[in-house]
């Protein structure tokens, strides 16, 4: 496996990961609550309709010339990137709330506990099972698609997310309850810097640059845009008191 | 609000988020990536400095509207 191979794998794992343990907290919600089958049955067809959408798309993408794909997709890989990193620096910073699995799955729960409950299939909870997981999943297969399309391995970036899903799933199993403990904006924080990165490298490459060192260039580009953001989060940290009011949060839970 | 403005709402604010002055600001560094590669001149610089202005530009509006609330 090559480096830009393990970028994309690590990549696509975390991103998942992420967005996998957000997903299982609204399904343990309404599974717990409510009805467990028709959860999972959400949660399911909301996974086969996202597994359609890669395969649909898949390879569409990766019969484009490449330098179309390397400036459209990583631009469009670099901006959805930056978002990433962007709300990933402000959660560091504390100017932005982590995401708080226990709060979630506690407004969860209430909403689930007041809606009428009818015996046998429960739409409820298929319903807010499938568009938790669908809307969790979108960004998903959107990184599977734009990554793994660029590398023409979106078949890696698949397996990667399946092995994500399957660790998650199996933790949520475990221990019957959010995965609060997650480092969530770690993981955010790391997934934006390997799409800004990779997104600027392929970008820039589609747009007609050449880079010096070629491949090797990303092994430069990845730690001086992880520098410039935890200096970026210093930075805001000790300029506004909102921020230095609040626990430090990298690492840290949801 | 019709499916097609929905649709199209849901797109921009999955792709573009909160702050689209960023995605505005690669598509002209791109542009100007490719404009540079068509001299002599070596172009992949570019794009990188764009990231970080951006980013630097985009926290420091973030940070600014924060200590307003």
């Amino acid at each position: 496996m090559s480096g830009a191979e393990l970028g994309l794998a690590v990549s696509v794992f975390l991103a998942c990961t992420v967005e996998a343990v957000e997903a299982l907290t609204i399904v343990l919600a309404v599974g717990t609550t409510r009805s467990w089958s028709s959860a999972l049955a959400g949660a399911g067809a909301a996974a086969a309709l996202l597994a359609a959408l890669v395969a649909g798309l898949g390879p569409g993408l990766t019969s484009l010339p490449i330098n179309v794909l390397r400036v459209g997709v990583g631009g469009l890989l670099l901006v959805f990137g930056l978002q990433w990193l962007r709300k990933a620096i402000l959660r560091a910073a504390g100017l932005k709330a982590l995401h708080d699995e226990d709060a979630a799955f506690a407004q969860e729960t209430k909403a689930a506990r007041g809606v009428a409950r009818a015996a046998g299939f429960d739409p409820y909870s298929f319903t807010v099972a499938l568009k938790g997981v669908l809307l969790e999943g979108l960004e998903v297969a959107f990184i599977v698609l734009t990554f793994g399309a660029n590398q023409h391995r979106v078949g890696l970036a698949a397996l990667a997310a399946g092995l994500a899903i399957l660790l998650v799933a199996t933790a949520g199993i475990a221990i019957r309850a959010p995965l609060a403990r997650a480092p969530e904006n770690t993981m955010k924080f790391a997934v934006g810097i390997m799409l800004s990165s990779f997104g600027t490298f392929w970008g820039a490459e589609g747009a007609g640059a050449s880079w010096p060192g070629n491949d090797a260039a990303l092994l430069v580009i990845i730690p001086v845009l992880l520098a410039i953001s935890l200096a970026f989060v210093a930075l805001i940290r000790r300029a506004s008191p909102l921020a230095s009011s609040r626990a430090p949060v990298t690492g840290s839970g949801a | 609000m019709s499916a097609v403005t929905a649709v199209g709402r849901g797109v921009w604010d999955f792709v573009v988020g909160d702050d689209w002055r960023v995605a505005l600001g690669v598509v002209f560094a791109l542009a100007a990536t490719a404009l540079i590669a068509m001299s002599t001149v070596a172009a992949w610089w570019v794009l990188p400095l764009a990231v970080v202005a951006l980013l630097a530009d985009s926290l420091r509006r973030a940070a600014r509207a924060g200590q307003r609330r």
